[in-house]
């Protein structure tokens, strides 16, 4: 054995290059089928009726959430929104499978998570709607929540930058002995941030408590993942192998697998202190967000084949009404009541007044400094002596 | 008259000045570029494929091959660092930033590896670099999409910083910018892409170019001279209308280039008017306007018959509500308000 300070390793003769594509690609971990019916020999993870419906009744609701509040958009009530269609089983299962200690920092395509953890539909409309009970105050775009609360931080937009953020909160539960962990989320696309190494890097060499869940839908805005990354493995080998980390690729569509994954890795992150990579393999339905028309880069037919025969909410709910725990009746009713609330809840987060001036200049200190108190008393006073065009509603 | 034909006297007048957008001056200059000289090349997020977050490379993957047009990865960092070992190397990289908000990512190389690199090798190795795309706010983005980074990248020396307005100001320093053997800033504004403007045959010229450095007088006047870049040229122009029917004829001062930035242009204008009005769109500390400030006080002090005016954004991180926004911005109603202060007509 050669012990240099970099690596423990047998010594060999034989000079070989390793090739990039020696190995096999690292399996996918799935429980049910693309039908909904669990495969022979699978070890379905323990979740009674109620957790199993209430699962499903989250996913369905955010679809619907989705689907009316992209509308909003198109009409101009709002000026952006981006959905999580497709990756909705992702979502709510990852997050069943948390504590409500477990602290998630997302990226942005994560509004199930939330919504799983208590977000109310008046919250996520105020939000997108900027107006007074926004918990936002109305500074920033749609769609960028945040609950304190929840646990949930805030949305940033910036890629990936939420992954050493993490690993720093992940080894603050450490410190603190907390019987919890952070979970971060971000897509295939992110994994190509410097961001994405620093972190992976970190949380191994610190032990930090952390899962790291890759959204791997296959596209980051126009940019397919062949294109992302080379090699079958990248983002396993490379976070996993790579970096020192316990990982795991699983079936992102498959409601139980993710539970059941995340589940098993929150486990090992708690009780060991160590990060855990999940690499979730799913696709991203929708547009990357109201300012994306990817049939410019995608056919229809790929993305009608995964919006219906692939669609993950179908096939978990296939699961249940084969487990004699939801019927067609169910499904009418849910669908229109979900339909119902989220309309309501948008037309009352519409009708709102907008954030008030005083919340102009607030939170960009922890104090009010002088400068500031200047140019809200300056304000106040311009506004005063102007025509209501000015005024802050 | 036959149905479906229309007449128009218009067409049999010679047309010498017709409309271009900023966006189109954009795409042809760096395509007019990109044919005269082989060593440029365009890369970034989107730019390819998708033809430009913003379409302002539009057409070029199809005409110039991926060899020439490199859709990257997600990473500013990563992508501007090779852009910059590049040019390191003799080639001659258009590097798209989708906003410059996101080359915060990578301000270490534009600072730290194309700003200082000619200086710190002795004049050894030349950085032949363009950084370019959105600044400034756009609407309803919030505080990580509205930044303005005229001030941050304009107190580097190493640096060349434009920002253009017009669809001639779009294409000129554009073209001026790519040739340049030093590396350059080149900040756009999103909103002012779609924006139509008249341009010469002269403009249109492949061989047009702007010098970086110089000015632009957009109005003369004699009362008051307000100085200006980007988008904030158009709010100063109809503030100088706004201005002229209550008799105040406004000088109006397209920058045009933060760095080097014209301040003989900018004195010789209040030798001639005795007041100033300094305009940008971002924060207030250690903005544009505090230098143009600045060298006026040092060189044009005795003429001075007014305090300097200076209008800016809040000193916020820009909120998303609409209401909220247009709040931290300037409006045209600022700067006729800001004018008539420093003509005395007001307080």
């Amino acid at each position: 054995m050669l012990d240099f300070p970099g690596a423990k390793a047998a010594f060999t003769s034989r000079m070989e290059f390793i090739s990039p594509n020696a190995a096999e690609a690292v399996p996918c971990f799935r429980i049910l089928d693309d039908l909904g019916r669990a495969l022979d020999g699978s070890d379905i993870p323990e979740i009674d009726s109620s957790l199993a419906v209430k699962m499903y009744h989250t996913m369905v609701r955010l679809q619907t959430f989705d689907s009316i509040f992209y509308e909003a958009q198109r009409q101009g009530r709002i000026s952006f929104y981006l959905t999580n269609i497709g990756e909705e089983a992702l979502n709510v299962a990852s997050a069943a499978a948390l504590t409500k200690d477990d602290v998630v920092f997302p990226q942005y395509r994560e509004h199930g998570v939330l919504m799983w953890r208590g977000f109310t539909l008046d919250e996520f409309a105020n939000q997108c709607f900027s107006n007074e009970d926004g918990h936002g105050k109305g500074r920033q775009m749609p769609i960028h929540y945040g609950s304190e609360k929840l646990n949930y931080f805030t949305i940033s937009s910036p890629i990936a930058t939420q992954l050493p953020h993490a690993v720093g909160a992940a080894y603050g539960l450490k410190m603190d002995r907390k019987n919890a962990c952070a979970v971060t989320y971000f897509g295939d696309g992110g994994s190509s941030e410097g961001d994405f190494h620093a972190a992976c890097n970190f949380a191994a060499v610190l032990e930090a408590p952390v899962l790291f869940v890759c959204r791997n839908n296959g596209y980051a805005i126009s940019t397919p993942a062949c294109e992302q990354y080379k090699g079958k493995h990248a983002i396993q080998l490379l976070a996993g192998r790579g970096y020192g980390m316990t990982s795991i690729r699983v079936d992102g569509n498959d409601a139980l697998a993710v539970f059941k994954a995340v589940s098993a890795a929150r486990k090992l992150a708690v009780e060991q202190s160590k990060p855990v990579l999940i690499e979730a393999m799913t696709y991203r339905v929708g547009h990357h967000s109201t300012s994306d028309d990817s049939t410019k880069y995608r056919s229809g037919e790929e993305i009608a084949h995964w919006r219906s025969v692939r669609d993950p909410v179908l096939r978990f709910r296939r699961w249940l009404e084969s487990n004699a725990w939801w019927s067609v009746e169910d499904e009418k009713e849910l669908r229109g009541a979900a339909r119902k609330e989220v309309i309501s809840a948008m037309n009352q987060a519409e009708k709102k007044n907008k954030p008030p001036l005083s919340e102009l200049f607030t939170d960009v200190y922890d104090t009010l400094p002088r400068n500031l108190l200047e140019q809200e008393a300056t304000l106040r006073d311009t506004v005063s002596k102007n025509p209501p065009s000015l005024a802050p509603h | 008259m036959f149905p479906g034909i229309v007449r128009s006297s218009s067409r049999h007048l010679p047309c010498r000045r017709s409309l271009m957008t900023v966006r189109d001056a954009l795409n042809s200059a760096i395509d007019e570029e990109m044919a005269a000289d082989p060593k440029v090349f365009v890369m970034g997020e989107e730019v390819g494929e998708y033809q430009g977050a913003y379409k302002v490379t539009k057409g070029l993957l199809q005409k110039y091959g991926p060899d020439r047009v490199l859709d990257t990865p997600i990473t500013e960092a990563g992508f501007t660092g090779i852009g910059v070992g590049a040019a390191f190397q003799g080639l001659k990289p258009i590097v798209e930033f989708m906003t410059f908000n996101f080359a915060m990512q990578a301000i270490d190389h534009i600072i730290n590896s194309a700003a200082k690199t000619y200086y710190m090798s002795g004049g050894q190795i030349a950085v032949p670099i363009v950084f370019r795309g959105p600044n400034g706010a756009a609407a309803g983005v919030g505080a990580q999409h509205s930044q303005c980074f005229a001030a941050w990248y304009g107190s580097c020396p190493g640096l060349k910083v434009v920002t253009p307005y017009s669809a001639e100001d779009a294409r000129g320093l554009l073209k001026a910018a790519i040739r340049d053997p030093d590396p350059v800033v080149f900040l756009e504004n999103e909103l002012l892409y779609g924006e139509n403007f008249p341009v010469s045959s002269q403009v249109r010229d492949p061989n047009f170019t702007l010098p970086i450095g110089k000015a632009k007088v957009e109005r003369e006047g004699t009362d008051v001279t307000i100085t200006a870049f980007s988008k904030m040229v158009g709010f100063a122009l109809k503030a100088a209308d706004e201005l002229a029917k209550d008799g105040i004829k406004a000088e109006v001062i397209n920058l045009r280039s933060i760095r080097p930035l014209d301040r003989e242009t900018i004195n010789a204008s209040v030798r001639k008017t005795y007041r100033l009005v300094a305009v940008e769109e971002g924060w207030p500390q250690h903005g544009v306007c505090a230098e143009v400030c600045a060298s006026v006080q040092e060189e044009t002090f005795d003429y001075l018959d007014a305090p300097i005016e200076r209008i800016s954004g809040a000193d916020i991180p820009m909120p998303y509500a609409a209401n909220l926004e247009r709040l931290a911005l300037p409006q045209i109603e600022d700067i006729v308000r800001a004018a008539k202060r420093a003509c005395y007509r007001s307080k």
